[in-house]
This record gives structure tokens, sequence and C-alpha cells, in this order.
């Protein structure tokens, strides 16, 4: 039984550079590919609008804007609407590159590279908020409260919600992709040793014609590709709505 | 004498003893998530009205309870299939 579980793939460009080797990895790859995909949708979906007698095409876009900003403004008010694009372009990004891996392809979300790049722009906007809300001082001597000696457990908590909104979604993309090696790995074992037991070709029929991976896998697919990779990023854009509001009417 | 074997023995007997352990942190969560799911019907018995608001609630709630347990999960994958490569090229 061979399973082949493994990081991204890459190829090195330039050696020894001062940060060490440069390469291009297929994640970063595949996440052009998501972007190429993503931005022919919003092509498609976006050009030509009227304002009287809508196609078709134009009403599907009008009601992924609509849900987006009942989503955006439900979690943060009215004030930020300005975000409502960012929020959607994270969701779509995510969902995308999550459902891509039902193609057969490496999804990029399975590289902890990709969450944590997400994580660290929604910290850098809820640190922002936060200073302005309640100035540099008062955000400082917030490291204090209520003990002086608690600084150190507010530094890690304060580190921890992006790395906790990394882990969470990666950790859930991971678990399925190994999972359903492990999966194919088994069934592919289980039908050659069915085909094995016919007396000529059996072994060569074993291996090649892996009749039990036909179906079975597609219903715990259903649960690790479908539903986790549409939940966890809902659950990420929720979170990441939240802690901004969280910190821009703080005090 | 050279110990090398049986230092490699006893780091794989570590990685696999610690992933073991590690997803004994499986318990909490569903834990947590039965109660979550008990609330769920119980409200929904008092309303059902608002049984999809109270559906996609719990959706939300048992996704961000699930962390921990994915933590565990994580770590037992990591200890299995990365360490021992990690901890056998330096011995």
């Amino acid at each position: 039984m061979e399973i082949n579980l493994h990081g991204s793939w890459y190829i090195t460009i330039l050696k020894d550079t001062p940060l060490g080797d440069i390469h291009i990895t297929m994640t970063m790859i595949i996440g052009w590919v998501v972007l190429l995909v993503l931005s022919t949708i919003c092509f498609i979906l976006g050009h030509n609008l009227k304002v009287h007698n809508i196609s078709k095409r134009q009403a599907a876009a009008e009601y992924i804007v609509e849900a987006l900003n009942k989503f955006v403004r439900g979690n943060m008010g009215n004030q930020f609407d300005k975000y409502i694009p960012f929020i959607g372009a994270m969701f779509a990004t995510a969902i995308f590159s999550n459902l891509i891996s039902l193609f057969g392809v490496w999804s990029p979300t399975a590289d902890l590279n990709t969450e944590l790049g997400w994580a660290m722009i929604a910290f850098v906007l809820i640190t922002y908020y936060k200073i302005k809300s309640q100035g540099m001082g008062g955000y400082l001597k917030g490291y204090l409260q209520p003990l002086a000696p608690m600084l150190p457990i507010n530094i890690i908590s304060e580190l921890a919600t992006p790395v906790s909104m990394a882990c969470r979604h990666f950790g859930n993309i991971l678990s399925g992709m190994v999972i359903n090696t492990l999966i194919y790995a088994a069934l592919g074992l289980a039908s050659s040793a069915l085909l094995g037991l016919i007396p000529e070709i059996g072994v060569w029929l074993g291996a090649h014609i892996p009749i039990f991976e036909i179906g079975i896998p597609a219903f715990l697919s259903l649960y690790f590709d479908w539903f986790s990779g549409l939940i966890q990023p809902f659950i990420f854009c929720t979170l990441t709505c939240m802690f901004i509001k969280q910190a821009s009417e703080a005090d | 004498m050279d110990f090398t074997v049986l230092a490699k023995g006893i780091a794989l007997a570590g990685c696999g003893i610690g992933a073991g352990l590690s997803l004994i942190a499986g318990i909490g969560p569903g834990i947590g998530e039965g109660r979550a799911a008990a609330a769920a019907v119980e409200s929904i018995a008092r309303q059902p009205e608002a049984s999809a608001d109270i559906r996609s609630t719990l959706i939300l709630g048992v996704a961000l309870a699930e962390t921990t347990g994915i933590y565990g999960f994580v770590t037992g994958l990591l200890l299995i299939f990365v360490a021992p490569g990690l901890f056998l090229g330096k011995l």
C-alpha cells in the first residue's frame, strides 16, 4: 500500500539569495489559476449592465451583490460599506481554492501559507482599528489591563486570533486531503486483493483497475470537500467582520 | 556500542505514542457539540418558526467549537507523517 502524502510540489528558480532559496510552488500556480477563473467570472457577470430590462446574467450578479451586502451589514453594521468588496473577494477566493481540489489538482488552501496570508491581512485591519479607536497610548495600555503581570498572556491572546483563524481553515482542509488519500489507498488495496483472485491477469488488473474506488469516496467527499469547503470560508469571513467591528467600538 | 538503531527506535516510538495521545483532544468537541445540538433541538421545539435561524446558528457554533479538535488531529497527522523524516534525518 503506497501512500503518497506530500506538501506542495515546487521548483527552485533562484538558489542562495539572502532570503534562502526562491521557489515557485504548486500553491502559487493554482492560486493564479483561481485568480484567472474568478476574474473571468467577474467580467462575465459584470459587463454591459443596464438599468431597465435586465438580463438573467445581471439578475444573478445582483443577487450575489445583495447577499454579500446583507452578510457584511448584518455582521458589521452600516458604517463599513467600504469593506464589502474585500470580504467578497476573500470569500470567493477561499471557496474556489477549496473546491478546486474536486478537479484532482492540489488545492492551494492545503498549504498553511495561504491561510496565514489572509489571517495577517485581517490582523493588520484589526490592529489598525484598535489603534484608531483607542489611540496609540490606549492600545499599548490595554496590554496591561487589568494587571501589569498579565502582559505575556495578553500578547499571546492577541496573536492567537489570526493564528487560530488560519489553523482552523487549514486543519479542516488538510484533514480532508489526508483522509481522502488514505481512503483511496485502502480501496486500491482492497480492489487489488479482490481482482488478484482472477487466475491469469489478476495482478495486472488489480493494479490498474481499482473497481472499489468508484463511488465510495464520493460520500466522504460530500462532507470533507463540499460541506467543510463551504462552511470554513463563511466562518473565516464572519470572524473577520466581527473582530473588526469589535475593535472599532472598544470602550 | 552502537546505539543508533536503539535511538531511532525510541524516536519513532515517541512519535507514535504522541500521535495517539494527541487525539484525546477529540473528546472536547464531541461533548460540546452534543450539548449545542441539544440546546438547538430544545429551542426549535419551543419555537418552530425560528428553525432556519436556529439551524444556521447551530452550524456556525459547531464549526467554531470544532477548532480544538482539529488542532489535535493535525498534530497527530504531523507526528505520524512529518516527524519521523525530521527526527530520523538528524540521527
